[in-house]
C-alpha cells in the first residue's frame, strides 16, 4: 500500500492539498517560486516609471527635432493614408527596448552546441543600427540554446546521416503531404515517433509553432470549450483562437483553478444558451519555457478523467529532456501515454532539428491526416531534417546499439540538478522545478536586463534575458538552458561568472537560507511517497 | 395685486417649514421605494447558482462529451495519399511507379541541383541541422542575415525577413499590421494561408469577386460613404487590399496596375502574396511587379514562400523597412518559432545565385507553360483554368457530375490513368469545410523547366486520352 512520509508542512492549506493529491505522485515534486521582495518590487516599478518619463521627454525632443529621430518613416506618397502604426504601439519599442536591444538577436556563426561563436557587433547610434566589426567572439559558453541533449552537432552519426539524405533528396520537398509531398522518409519518421512516445500513431509537421496553431482548429470548434494555462505558448493561444472555441484561462499550474473552471463549465453549460458544451479540451505544456515549471500532470489527468475532458499536452521543452529514458513528462511521472489524448511536441530542442509532431490514438491521427491545416496546405518536412530526427531519436532509444542517448539523458538530469542547486545556494531567486533544464534567474529591474546580458557576454557566456511582455512587468529574468553537452567544467565556469555578475549587479535577492531537503520552509511543496 | 403675490410667496415658504411630519415621512418612504425599484431586478437572474452540491455532481455525472474526433472512413481520399519513394525530383516514384513529375512545385528544377545540395551540405558541416532557438535567442545565424540581405537585393527592396515555414509567412504578416477594427478587402480566391492570417487578425473582412476590380471599387466606394458618416472612426481604421500574384487556387494573375490605381484613389495599402509568381514571372523572376513593370515600392508588403521556385523551406516578406521591420517584434511565426535551419537558408541562397546567373531560366519556364497550356485546350469535358504563363494551373470538369465526391473520384480516375502511364499528377487538395469559398475540384498541373518538350507533349496527350477514357 502507499503512504505518505517525509512531509513537513506548516501551512494547513498545503497539508490538505497533499492529502488530496499526494497519492498521485510517484516522485518528489519540488517546485518553488520565491515571492518578489517588496523593496525590489518597488524599485522595479520606479525603474519603469523613470524610463517612461524619459521616454516622453525623448519623444518630445524628437517631435521638435532637437533629437535625431532614427525611426524609418512612411513614404511621402502615402503620408495621407491612415497611419500603419498607432504612436503608442511603438513607445515601448522606441524608448525601452531600444536601450537594451543588443541583448537579443545576437547572430552566431557556428553550431549552437555547448559553445558557440558570436559575431561581434557594435552600435554607434544607441542600438538603432548595428555594425559588424568582422570579428568573431569565439567559444562562448552557450547557456541559451534549447540544445538539451546536445544533438546540435555538425559531425557524428546524426549529421552524417543528414548529409547522406541531403545528397540523395536535396533540401526541399515542393509539395504538401496530401499532394505529392509524402515521402518514404516521412512515413519512417512517423512510425518511429509513435513507437518512441508509446502511442498508436503519430504525424509530423514542418514547424513546431504551426503544429499547434494549425491542428488545434481541427480538434475544437464552436460550442467547444478550451481551458488553457495562463502561461501557455503563443502557438497554443493562436491555435485556440483560430479554432473558434470558447477559451477560458486557468491560473498557471493551479489545479484548484482548473477544477473550478471544469466544474462551472459542465454545470452551467455554454454562456447565454446554457446548452451543454460539446467537449472540453485542456491545453497544457510539459515544461513552461519561461517559468521552468513542470506541469502537475498526475493531477491534470485525474481531473480530466473525472470531468471527461480531453487533454492536449505540448511537450516542446520536455520531450527528450525529462523522464528516465527521455520520453518526456509522461514518463517522468510514470504515467500512461494513452491517458493523454493529444501528445504534441517539437523536434527543435532535444533532437536538434526542426518541426513538430502529434501522437495519439489511431482515430485521432486518421482525422488529423485528413483535416489538419498543415497536412493539406503546408509543404512537408525537409528530408535532411527528417533524417536528423530519425537518427537522434534512435540514439535516445538505444536503437543505434550504443548507450550514448541514454547517457545524455542522464547527464542532462545531473547537470540540471547540479546547476540549479548551485545557483540557489549562491542566493539567486530561481524559479521552477528542480528537474527542469530551463532555469530562470530573476533580475526584476529593467536596467539589469541589459546589464546582465552584456556582462555575461563580456565574460564569454551567452545567456538569454527576457522582460516584458514575455514576462509579467516586474518579473524580468535571465534564462539558462542546461544541456547534456555542458561539461562540469563549463558549468563551473558559468556558475563562477554568474556569481560574480550577480554580486556586481546585486542579483542575489533570495532571503531563504539554503535548507536541507527535509527542512524546507512552508512555501515550497514536497511530495514524496514510497511503496512499502 | 403685488401685495397678494408677496403674501402668496410668504405663505408658500412658511408651508414648507410647517408641513406636517407625516407628510415628510411619507415622501421619504416614497423616495426610498423609488431607489429600491431602481436597484432591484424585476426577475431573479441566478436561479442556477442555487444548485446544491449534489445536483452539481449529478450534472457532471450526466454530461457526455462528443468524441474528440469524428470517425473518418477508410475510403477518405486524404487517408489514401500518394507515397513517394526517394526524392521528389523530375523523375519520381509514386506508389511504386516511376513517373515524370507534374505535381511538385519545383518550377526551376532546383531541388535536384548539385550546387544547391552542396551549399546545403557545406552549411550542415558548419552549423549542424537545427538552430535550437528562435531568432531572438541565439537562433539568428550569419546565413539568415545573408539570405535576408540577398532576398532584399533580389527583389530590389529595402528589407526582407525570413520565416521558417512558408504557410506561417503571410499568416503571421497580416495580423502584425491589421488588427481588430481594421478593414481588409480580399479576393474570394485567396489561398488558405491568407484566410488564416485574416482570421487571426480579427479585422473586418470584405470579399470581392475574383479579380473583379469593379466589385472591389464598389466595396471601396461603399466604405467611402461609410467613412463620411463617421470620419473619426475612419481616421484610425487601417485598410488593406490583399491579393495574390498568381492565385494558387485559380492560376490567374492579379490585375496589379488597376489595383494600384485603386490603392491611391482610396488610400488603401496593398499586400501581395507571391508564392507562385516569385521566381517565375518577370524577366529576372522578381514576380508580378516586374511582370507589369511596377515600382516595387508601390506595394506595401510582398510575401512569398521559398518552397516552390527556390526549392527550399520557409518563406519571406519584403518591402520598405518602415513596414517590414515591425514584424521582427510582431510577427508571431517569426518571434515565437525556432528559426530556419541554416542548411535550408544556404540552399535558398545558392538557389538565388543560380536564378541571378541564369535569367534565361524564366523564359524557358514560360515557353514550357505555354506549350502544355496550348496543347491541353479543347479536351471535351474539361477546361483549363489559369494563365498560359502560370507554371501551376488547373484542369476542371466542364460540367459537374452532380456531387463533389463523384467529381473528385472522376478526376482521380484520370490521374490514376496517367500515373499508370508514367505521368504523376495530383488533385489540388482543400479542406472542404474550412475554405471560405471552396474552389471546384481540379487536377493541378505543375510545369518545371526540367520537363522536356517530349514529356510535355506526352503528358498533354495522355491527359486528353485519360479524359476521353473516363468522361465518355
Amino acid at each position: 500500500s502507499l503512504h505518505l512520509h517525509g512531509l513537513q508542512f506548516n501551512a494547513q492549506r498545503q497539508v490538505h492539498y497533499i492529502a488530496q493529491n499526494g497519492g498521485l505522485y510517484k516522485r518528489p515534486f519540488n517546485e518553488s517560486f520565491e515571492e518578489t521582495p517588496m523593496l525590489v518590487a518597488v524599485l522595479t516599478y520606479m525603474g519603469y516609471g523613470i524610463l517612461t518619463l524619459f521616454g516622453y521627454l525623448r519623444d518630445f525632443l524628437r517631435e521638435w527635432k532637437i533629437e535625431k529621430c532614427h525611426n524609418a518613416t512612411e513614404r511621402e506618397e502615402q503620408k495621407d493614408f491612415v497611419p500603419l502604426y498607432q504612436d503608442f504601439e511603438n513607445f515601448y519599442t522606441r524608448n525601452l527596448y531600444m536601450r537594451i536591444r543588443d541583448s537579443w538577436n545576437r547572430p552566431i556563426c557556428s553550431v549552437p552546441g555547448a559553445r558557440f561563436d558570436v559575431l561581434e557587433r557594435i552600435s554607434y547610434d544607441y542600438n538603432w543600427t548595428f555594425n559588424y566589426t568582422g570579428k568573431v567572439i569565439q567559444d562562448v559558453i552557450n547557456m541559451g540554446s534549447y540544445n538539451y541533449l546536445g544533438f546540435a552537432e555538425s559531425f557524428g552519426i546524426c549529421a552524417d546521416a543528414a548529409a547522406e539524405v541531403t545528397e540523395k533528396y536535396g533540401a526541399g520537398v515542393c509539395s504538401t503531404r496530401q499532394e505529392m509531398g509524402s515521402l518514404d522518409k516521412h512515413e519512417e519518421l512517423e512510425e518511429l515517433v509513435a513507437q518512441f512516445l508509446g502511442v498508436e500513431a503519430a504525424m509530423t509537421f514542418g514547424m513546431g509553432f504551426a503544429t499547434n496553431s494549425m491542428n488545434i482548429p481541427a480538434l475544437a470548434g464552436k460550442g467547444c470549450l478550451i481551458l488553457s494555462d495562463e502561461l501557455n505558448h503563443a502557438s497554443l493561444v493562436l491555435g485556440a483562437r483560430l479554432s473558434g472555441a470558447t477559451i477560458r484561462v486557468f491560473k498557471h499550474n493551479n489545479m484548484q483553478s482548473l477544477e473550478k473552471l471544469l466544474k462551472d463549465a459542465i454545470v452551467h453549460g455554454q454562456p447565454r444558451t446554457h446548452r451543454p458544451w460539446k467537449k472540453i479540451l485542456i491545453l497544457v505544456e510539459g515544461i513552461y519555457s519561461m517559468e521552468g515549471s513542470i506541469v502537475r500532470l498526475p493531477e491534470v489527468i485525474a481531473l480530466k478523467k473525472k470531468y471527461k475532458a480531453y487533454l492536449y499536452l505540448d511537450e516542446a521543452h520536455s520531450i527528450g529532456a525529462l523522464g528516465p529514458s527521455g520520453r518526456g513528462v509522461v514518463e517522468y511521472f510514470g504515467l500512461d501515454p494513452m491517458d493523454v489524448d493529444i501528445m504534441m511536441g517539437t523536434f527543435t530542442k532535444s533532437f536538434g532539428a526542426a518541426g513538430g509532431y502529434i501522437g495519439g490514438r489511431k482515430e485521432l491521427l486518421a482525422y488529423l491526416r485528413s483535416h489538419s491545416h498543415s497536412a493539406v496546405y503546408a509543404t512537408s518536412m525537409s528530408p535532411p531534417i527528417v533524417e536528423q530526427i530519425i537518427t537522434s531519436m534512435k540514439c535516445i532509444m538505444g536503437k543505434d546499439g550504443t548507450t550514448i542517448g541514454q547517457d545524455r539523458v542522464q547527464q542532462l538530469a545531473e547537470n540540471t540538478r547540479y546547476f540549479r542547486g548551485r545557483l540557489k545556494k549562491m542566493g539567486f531567486i530561481i524559479y521552477g522545478n528542480d528537474d527542469s533544464p530551463v532555469v530562470p534567474l530573476m533580475l526584476y529591474m529593467p536596467a539589469k536586463i541589459g546589464a546582465f546580458g552584456r556582462e555575461m557576454l563580456k565574460r564569454n557566456i551567452g545567456v538569454v534575458v527576457v522582460g516584458f511582455p514575455a514576462t509579467p512587468i516586474i518579473e524580468s529574468r535571465a534564462r539558462f538552458c542546461v544541456s547534456a553537452a555542458h561539461t562540469k567544467e563549463m558549468l563551473d565556469v558559468a556558475l563562477k561568472e554568474i556569481s560574480e555578475v550577480g554580486d556586481l549587479l546585486q542579483l542575489k535577492y533570495s532571503r531563504h537560507k539554503p535548507v536541507p531537503l527535509l527542512d524546507r520552509p512552508f512555501d515550497e511543496t514536497t511530495y514524496e511517497e514510497t511503496e512499502d | 395685486l403685488r401685495t397678494f403675490s408677496d403674501l402668496n410667496t410668504m405663505l408658500e415658504t412658511q408651508f414648507l417649514f410647517l408641513a406636517p411630519a407625516y407628510h415628510l415621512i411619507l415622501e421619504g418612504i416614497l423616495i426610498l421605494w423609488i431607489v429600491r425599484l431602481l436597484f432591484s431586478k424585476t426577475y431573479k437572474l441566478q436561479e442556477r447558482s442555487d444548485l446544491t452540491e449534489k445536483e452539481k455532481e449529478e450534472l457532471i455525472e450526466e454530461w457526455q462529451p462528443e468524441p474528440l474526433v469524428p470517425p473518418v472512413s477508410k475510403e477518405h481520399p486524404a487517408l489514401n495519399y500518394n507515397i513517394v519513394s526517394g526524392p521528389p525530383n523530375h523523375k519520381i516514384v509514386v506508389n511504386g511507379k516511376e513517373c515524370i513529375n507534374f505535381a511538385s512545385f519545383n518550377f526551376l528544377g532546383l531541388l535536384a541541383n548539385e550546387r544547391v545540395k552542396n551549399a546545403a551540405l557545406t552549411s550542415l558541416r558548419k552549423y549542424g541541422v537545427g538552430t535550437c532557438g528562435p531568432r531572438g535567442f541565439y537562433g539568428t545565424f550569419d546565413v539568415h542575415l545573408e539570405l535576408e540581405d540577398r532576398l532584399a537585393k533580389f527583389m530590389r527592396t529595402e528589407e526582407a525577413i525570413i520565416y521558417s515555414y512558408g504557410f506561417a509567412t503571410i499568416a503571421s504578416a497580416i495580423p502584425a499590421y491589421s488588427k481588430r477594427g481594421d478593414l481588409v478587402f480580399v479576393d474570394e480566391s485567396a489561398c488558405f494561408a491568407i484566410q488564416k492570417g485574416l482570421q487571426a487578425s480579427r479585422s473586418n473582412l470584405k470579399y470581392f469577386k475574383h479579380n473583379d476590380m469593379a466589385d472591389l471599387e464598389r466595396l471601396l466606394k461603399e466604405q467611402e460613404a461609410e467613412d463620411q458618416k463617421n470620419p473619426r472612426k475612419a481616421r484610425v481604421t487601417r485598410r488593406f487590399i490583399i491579393v495574390e500574384g498568381l492565385y494558387m487556387n485559380t492560376g490567374n494573375i492579379c490585375p496589379l496596375p488597376e489595383l494600384l490605381k485603386l490603392k491611391y484613389k482610396y488610400k488603401v495599402r496593398i499586400f501581395l502574396e507571391e508564392s507562385l509568381s516569385f521566381g517565375v514571372l518577370g524577366e529576372h523572376g522578381q514576380g508580378v511587379t516586374e511582370h507589369f513593370g511596377i515600382n516595387i515600392d508601390d506595394i506595401d508588403l510582398i510575401s512569398a514562400n521559398m518552397e516552390n521556385s527556390l526549392a527550399s523551406v520557409g518563406g519571406f516578406c519584403c518591402g520598405r523597412s518602415f513596414v517590414i521591420d515591425h514584424q521582427r517584434l510582431s510577427g508571431q511565426g517569426y518571434c515565437f518559432s525556432a528559426s530556419l535551419p541554416p542548411m535550408l537558408a544556404s540552399a535558398a541562397i545558392e538557389a538565388l545565385n543560380i536564378m541571378e546567373e541564369n535569367p534565361d531560366i524564366f523564359s524557358v519556364l514560360r515557353e514550357k507553360c505555354q506549350r502544355i497550356h496550348n496543347m491541353l485546350q479543347g479536351i471535351s469535358g474539361m477546361k483549363v483554368v489559369g494563365e498560359s504563363f502560370s507554371p501551376a494551373f488547373h484542369l476542371q470538369l466542364e460540367k459537374s457530375t452532380g456531387s463533389r465526391e463523384s467529381d473528385v473520384k472522376l478526376l482521380q480516375a484520370i490521374i490514376d490513368y496517367c500515373t499508370d502511364r508514367q505521368i504523376a499528377l495530383t488533385q489540388a487538395r482543400y479542406l472542404d469545410k474550412d475554405e471560405k469559398f471552396l474552389p471546384p475540384p481540379s487536377i493541378r498541373v505543375v510545369v518545371s523547366v526540367e520537363q522536356t518538350e517530349e514529356e510535355l507533349d506526352k503528358a498533354a496527350a495522355l491527359i486528353k486520352e485519360a479524359a476521353q477514357h473516363n468522361l465518355h
